[in-house]
């Protein structure tokens, strides 16, 4: 804490104490003491695991199959072709995703007798999708789809895997969403019927705000278990970045490749995760109080 | 180191800022044990800042806060320790939800001062009956009224027999009627001898109950004594024109 008090009184300008003083330079000297401990156990970790592993008795085959800088060099551009696929499928689905799973959620937190087909409905539709494999909904969606024959229905194995995802992770992202909804007091909803705000306009403009605050965490979550699940639609022959480091990694023998794809997908992952980190840390210190607790 | 003179709770020019508002500007109290001290002030004078301060759940930027005569404000100082020794209120009277009164009672005492479960119990009932209160151990706390809710809150700050008790506006939240039954709570532990600060609005209240008054004002003490001198005759201009608004406003009779 710097001294930076615009707004003492003209009369008697405020001087920090010696008590504060000798306070902050005690301050200072632990942070310098923990920033030391803190380089010096980091680094002596590092150095454990890197004498473990160099000293390993395989470790000149592995660095060979895993650490080749030349097959590395040849995998990165067609991993990050095959990427072009997993991006497309996530930014696509993960949009649809999160509609399809909030609808659902909502659906399944309506009120009313009129609405219990929609509940059945919604409920029934998550039930089924919670338990189904997804490599077995894909594959039913990618292999069964095509052999209906229908004419107008597309047979392209993306279009019908990104189906496969939406269908499978909405039901996980309704979850998700519902907790978040039923997490929010009721003394919330309510405050905002008693405001005269019907049903619908107190989810959306009170209760939804709040739970979609709360569930962004897990939703990173699900979005990041997503976007490695894009993979899986290489079953229908899409060429992906895993798929496109396999086809090098068979010809060659060496598994680099999928290490290189493996990099590229959390190089992916920790933005978003930094960001949603630094969003939701915004929110709070915009309304809650502050304190040292 | 405590004598009979060291007081429960000394402020000594605490200072704090937020960002560039300083809410407290150089706070000096001393409350001596058996003693209610009541701070009044307008909204935002720094009432509950200085509280939270007390609690340690905000840090200080100048002055010391002494309690039993030890520096708790000092960084060396273990701060969970000194707040096992300070019983807090809380205007909104953050019980936990999810726990019934009997476990928010209890909590502290099993968890932090190794009481065994039935010794616990026994003596959070006790409490409870004392504050009339025995048939509601069971019952979750948004089941019941803000008046049992707050007497509750203050179960629980008592079940841990802190040193000191702080109450920050606990009736701020409560009908007239309530108000009643929480105050009357106030003034049997004044009886029992228990060392408290609190803030408020309920000036009668603070006239009856309190052993000195400090009046709050742009972050100082304008005005600090017994509460016949604050109230009868009060010194400063600022405090006479707030006394008059609170007349005014029928929450204290004139004089």
């Amino acid at each position: 804490m710097t001294v930076t008090d615009a707004t003492v009184s003209a009369e008697e300008p405020y001087r920090p104490s010696a008590r504060r003083l000798a306070r902050e330079a005690y301050r200072r000297q632990r942070a310098r003491r923990s920033a030391l401990i803190a380089a010096v156990s980091t680094g002596a970790t590092a150095l454990v695991l890197y004498l473990v592993i160099v000293n390993s008795p395989g470790w000149a085959v592995t660095r060979k199959t895993f650490f080749s800088l030349h097959f590395a060099r040849q995998a990165l551009p067609e991993v990050l072709k095959g990427l072009r696929v997993n991006l497309e499928l996530m930014v696509v689905c993960g949009a649809l995703i999160l509609v399809f799973g909030l609808l659902l959620a909502v659906a399944r937190t309506l009120r009313g007798p009129v609405f219990l087909p929609v509940r059945l409905l919604a409920t029934a539709y998550v039930d089924f999708f919670l338990g189904l494999p997804m490599i077995i909904c894909l594959l039913i969606m990618i292999t069964g789809v095509p052999a209906l024959r229908l004419t107008g229905v597309t047979t392209d194995p993306m279009v019908l895997g990104g189906a496969a995802l939406v269908l499978t992770y909405s039901a996980y992202v309704s979850e998700v969403f519902r907790a978040g909804i039923q997490s929010v007091h009721p003394s919330q909803r309510a405050a905002a019927r008693s405001l005269g705000l019907s049903n619908a306009q107190a989810m959306r403009y009170v209760v939804l705000p709040q739970a979609v605050r709360r569930v962004v965490p897990p939703l990173l979550n699900n979005l990041v278990s997503l976007q490695k699940d894009t993979g899986l639609v290489s079953i229908g022959g899409v060429i992906d970045a895993v798929y496109a480091a396999k086809i090098i990694a068979v010809q060659s023998f060496n598994y680099t490749p999928y290490l290189v794809a493996g990099l590229v997908f959390i190089v992916l992952t920790v933005p978003m995760t930094r960001f949603t980190d630094w969003i939701t840390a915004r929110m709070n210190r915009r309304q809650w109080q502050g304190g040292l607790v | 180191m405590t004598t009979p003179a060291t007081p429960v709770l000394r402020l000594e020019s605490v200072r704090k800022s937020f960002g560039d508002q300083v809410v407290l500007r150089d706070i000096s109290i001393d409350v001596p044990a058996h003693s209610v001290t009541a701070l009044i002030g307008a909204s935002g004078s720094g009432k509950s800042t200085l509280m939270r301060c007390t609690n340690l759940l905000e840090d200080i930027d100048d002055g010391a806060i002494l309690l039993d005569g030890e520096d708790v404000t000092d960084p060396r100082a273990d701060q969970d320790a000194v707040r096992r020794r300070i019983g807090v209120v809380f205007q909104a009277y953050n019980l936990f939800p999810h726990m019934t009164v009997l476990d928010n009672i209890t909590l502290a005492p099993r968890r932090v001062h190794g009481v065994g479960r039935a010794e616990a119990e026994d003596r959070a009932r006790e409490l409870l009956d004392r504050l009339g209160l025995a048939a509601k151990a069971k019952e979750y706390p948004d089941r019941l009224s803000g008046g049992q809710q707050q007497r509750v809150a203050i179960v629980r700050a008592l079940a841990t027999t802190p040193r000191l008790l702080l109450l920050d506006e606990i009736t701020a939240a409560l009908d007239p009627e309530l108000v009643g039954e929480v105050l009357a709570v106030v003034r049997d532990l004044k009886i029992q001898g228990m060392t408290m600060v609190l803030s408020t609005h309920e000036m009668s209240f603070a006239r009856e109950v309190a052993d000195q008054v400090c009046f709050l004002d742009a972050g100082v003490v304008l005005e600090q004594g017994p509460p016949e001198q604050v109230f009868g005759d009060p010194r400063e201009e600022r405090t006479r024109q707030f006394l008059s608004r609170i007349v005014a406003a029928g929450r204290l009779a004139p004089q």
